[in-house]
């Protein structure tokens, strides 16, 4: 999993159906300085996270898919919690 | 999933029997990635702005049919908002 800003949504009319109803965030990848790393990710939103929150992001199939209820679908990413604090020892 | 903009489409007349009649479309992935080559979903053109679905997931798109991809277009982006 990452931890990455919502920098945006996208709005798309056409599209898969699995991909309906649900919010589609753009995703910056964060270090551990919230400092951007990396490309821009495109997610689903399984926990109705919104513009400048930092969350916690899946990258992989199964878990994307199932976070969002969809399986066999073609997700690879979605966001799967806010994050509130990252404590670092 | 990524962003990218369709950029082309690549024409191959020998290729897995599957991938009969799906188009194949060149993709930049934005802001100024390599160009990959995705199978079309959602009947995307060249010029338009679209997100990929990468891996293994990216076949699901077609399911029942078991289409060799590890790249599929699967939304077609009308706009983008941003704070």
């Amino acid at each position: 999993m990452i931890i990455a800003r919502v920098i945006g949504s996208v709005v798309a009319s056409q599209k898969q159906a699995s991909h309906e109803g649900k919010k589609i965030l753009l995703l910056q990848p964060l270090d551990l300085d919230d400092q951007p790393l990396g490309d821009v990710v495109v997610a689903l939103d399984a926990v109705d996270a919104g513009v400048g929150d930092r969350v916690l992001a899946v990258q992989e199939g199964f878990s994307a898919m199932t976070s969002v209820g969809h399986t066999d679908s073609p997700i690879d990413a979605a966001v799967i919690g806010v994050v509130d604090l990252v404590e670092i020892e | 999933m990524y962003l990218g903009k369709v950029i082309g489409r690549v024409i191959a007349t020998v290729k897995n029997d599957v991938l009969e009649g799906k188009k194949l479309l060149l993709i930049r992935r934005l802001p100024s990635g390599p160009a990959v080559v995705a199978v079309d979903a959602v009947g995307a053109g060249a010029g338009e702005t679209v997100y990929v679905c990468r891996g293994r997931e990216a076949s699901f798109a077609f399911k029942p049919e078991e289409v060799p991809t590890e790249a599929t277009v699967v939304a077609i982006v009308d706009y983008i908002e941003r704070e």
